[in-house]
């Protein structure tokens, strides 16, 4: 018993103390998390007792009994008889990275991926220097990305515009040339980036007074939502070329991120919309006896609630979509999976599927996880002070 | 044609009636919600600087009435101008009253993702286009005018009920005003609370703003405000200086009201 605990104050003159110590300490948690009770010892030494089982062979595996250099299976056999074989994996990196991408060219997608890195920061993290231009350069990169990876093509990609070679100083590359994780990553940026503005105005539209208004994004959303994402890439691989001339193409890797990004704008409309209705009216009511027009008390007001609110939802959607860029393997483009498949079709490094998937698995998990986190952290800082 | 004609002559001839000190009139104003009728027949004139306090039982169409005067209800009869501006469905004049009416809410409704500094200075920011460093001058001075200053920089949510409606007052204040319209600014508030808010309200009155208010507070009606105007069912039953009203209720409903409201 400490002096403090002792005092006794006349009434109204009681000092504020420090709280109390000593209520922390390694040995203390471990009791208090671990070995609370007979029910929670059990668990704890069953989960032990499965890491041992779990860990150390998939250590020795992956990284002891690894073999990082060797020309083919056989070799990689040769060196270590249980270990991965790395060495495949480090064989077809490029093309499970850049796909068909001219080698000599790769340069352009090595500096959209440092670029896009630049762009995701003032939209990450609000708190930067210069952000307003800054901000600015982020909304300008699907134009210089767009630039970079596709050249002189980039703008005959759309339909009825073809303008005269060499325009754009970088030599074209077809679209049919990309592949890999730059697939997946330029499907997944694209959906992503371009579904969150799109659901915002659909979830809006589907409140709105406006009768028609209304009625559209309802359409729009229930006839996205009721289809299957595989049945509309089919739809964009085949059926959209029906309502263009003959002749006329549109570029079939931009018709499958049209229809990305319209897949997961229902989605993100209606998880928005979710966040939305959780405003109370007077919110609404406050900002519109202040004067504020329709869209600055969406902007000022409703939508940084509503959007805060629906952060795990969007972040799912999006973990979702980009997951689901691995389908577009059904209409012929090879993304990550479908050239690590097909170069699972090597006799000379026949068999080694594990690693094959393990090394993509990785490559989604770190993208999803990262996302995970990051809406984690942003939740987190929105909460601050907002709460009592 | 004729029809217009005769709107038209109306309108000028109350316009002119009125003078310029009228900042609220209403005419003949009736709404509905769907088939109910909850306002029948409200009629009412208010000067400039003139207090008034309205009351009745739950129900009778206090709310109703006054967010009609900045159109947070639609009225389907009759008309209500403020401050010279007739409110019709013509979006540009409805915000034209709106940025000359502040209201204040019964239950707040301060934005919680916003400090109570940048509550304030929001308004005057983007529908006033007044500069920031001005406008968070001025929100400084309207804090300090409801003593809490020092609060500036937190968030509505780390506030107490009584501070967060002398926020939302400040908030409506810092947009300059000539109307304030409160709803039972009072009634989500402990006791303690009532005080610190109601004090904020007498001084403002002091300074010669024109106020309607909807309470239940009959120290404060008596007090304050010009006119007591008692409702019940939809309709104004009686309308008084708080003298005749609390002394000589004309209406056998007045009396029942205020015996039950001063009552025990
Ligand atoms: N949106 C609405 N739709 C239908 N009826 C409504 C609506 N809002 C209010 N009412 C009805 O209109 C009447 C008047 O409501 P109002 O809120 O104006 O009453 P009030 O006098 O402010 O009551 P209180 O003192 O309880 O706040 C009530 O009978 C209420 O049920
Ligand atoms: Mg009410």
């Amino acid at each position: 018993m400490s002096d403090v605990a002792m005092h006794s104050y006349a009434p109204g003159t009681h000092p504020s103390l420090p709280p109390p110590i000593g209520q922390a300490g390694v040995l203390l948690w471990l009791r208090a998390n671990l070995f609370s009770s007979w029910v929670n010892t059990l668990m704890t030494l069953i989960g032990i007792f499965l890491l041992y089982k779990i860990l150390p062979p998939l250590f020795d595996w992956s990284v002891l009994e690894a073999v990082t250099n060797a020309g083919s299976r056989a070799e990689c056999r040769e060196i270590s008889a249980h270990g991965a074989c790395w060495a495949f994996i480090g064989d077809r990196i490029s093309l499970m990275v850049y796909g068909f991408y001219p080698v000599e060219q790769r340069w352009r997608v090595d500096l959209s991926f440092v670029l896009l890195g630049l762009a995701l920061v003032p939209v990450l993290f609000d708190k930067i220097p210069h952000s307003k231009p800054a901000l600015l350069y982020s909304c300008c990169y699907p134009l210089i990305a767009g630039w970079l990876l596709l050249g002189d093509k980039f703008v005959n990609i759309l339909p009825y515009v073809d303008i005269g070679k060499n325009y754009l100083i970088l030599s074209g590359v077809q679209t049919s040339e990309f592949g890999g994780m730059m697939l997946n990553t330029v499907v997944g940026v694209t959906g992503i980036a371009f579904s969150l503005p799109l659901g915002i105005l659909l979830a809006l539209g589907r409140r709105s007074h406006l009768p028609i208004v209304r009625a559209v994004c309802v359409c729009f959303i229930e006839f996205i939502r009721g289809v299957p994402l595989i049945t509309l890439l089919f739809v964009a691989s085949t059926m959209l070329n029906y309502f263009l001339p003959p002749g006329k193409t549109f570029d079939l890797l931009l018709r499958v991120l049209i229809m990305v990004t319209l897949f997961s704008a229902a989605y993100i409309a209606e998880v928005v919309r979710g966040g939305l209705q959780a405003i109370p009216n007077g919110q609404y009511e406050a900002a519109n006896s202040m004067g504020l027009k329709y869209w600055q008390s969406m902007r000022l007001i409703v939508l940084p609630q509503a959007l805060k609110i629906s952060i795990p939802g969007i972040v799912n959607t999006f973990i979702g979509l980009f997951k689901d860029t691995t389908l577009v393997i059904i209409i012929g483009l090879l993304d990550v999976l479908g050239v690590g498949r097909s170069s699972l079709a090597d006799a000379k490094w026949n068999g080694l599927s594990t690693e094959v998937y393990v090394s993509i698995a990785m490559f989604f998990f770190i993208c999803c996880f990262s996302m995970s986190r990051y809406s984690i952290w942003l939740e987190g800082k929105l909460d601050k002070g907002y709460k009592r | 044609m004729g029809e217009m004609n005769v709107a038209e002559e109306i309108k000028t001839s109350i316009q002119s009636a009125a003078g310029d000190d009228e900042v609220i009139q209403i005419v003949d104003m009736h709404k509905w919600y769907g088939d109910f009728h909850v306002l029948k027949n409200i009629n009412l004139n208010v000067k400039r600087g003139e207090r008034i306090v309205i009351c009745g039982p739950s129900g009778s169409g206090k709310s109703t009435m006054i967010r009609c005067i900045n159109r947070l209800e639609e009225h389907q009869r009759g008309q209500i101008i403020v401050d010279g501006i007739e409110l019709t469905n013509d979006l540009k004049q409805i915000d034209a009253i709106r940025r000359e009416v502040g209201m204040v809410f019964q239950h707040f409704n301060l934005f919680p993702h916003l400090t109570v500094l940048e509550n304030c200075t929001l308004g005057p920011i983007w529908v006033r286009q007044t500069p920031k460093r001005e406008a968070e001058e001025a929100a400084m001075k309207y804090l300090e005018r409801v003593k809490i200053p020092e609060q500036a920089k937190k968030y509505p949510g780390q506030l107490s009920g009584g501070q967060q409606q002398r926020v939302a007052i400040a908030r409506s204040l810092c947009m300059n005003p000539k109307i304030m319209l409160f709803d039972e600014p009072t009634s989500a508030l402990d006791p303690e609370m009532i005080k610190e808010v109601l004090d904020v309200m007498v001084g403002l009155a002091e300074t010669g703003m024109t106020m309607l208010c909807v309470t239940h507070e009959m120290g404060f009606a008596k007090t304050v405000a010009d006119r007591v105007m008692f409702m019940d069912e939809g309709e104004v039953i009686e309308e008084n200086t708080p003298d005749i009203f609390f002394d000589n209720p004309r209406h056998e409903r007045t009396k029942l009201f205020l015996s039950q409201i001063l009552g025990h």
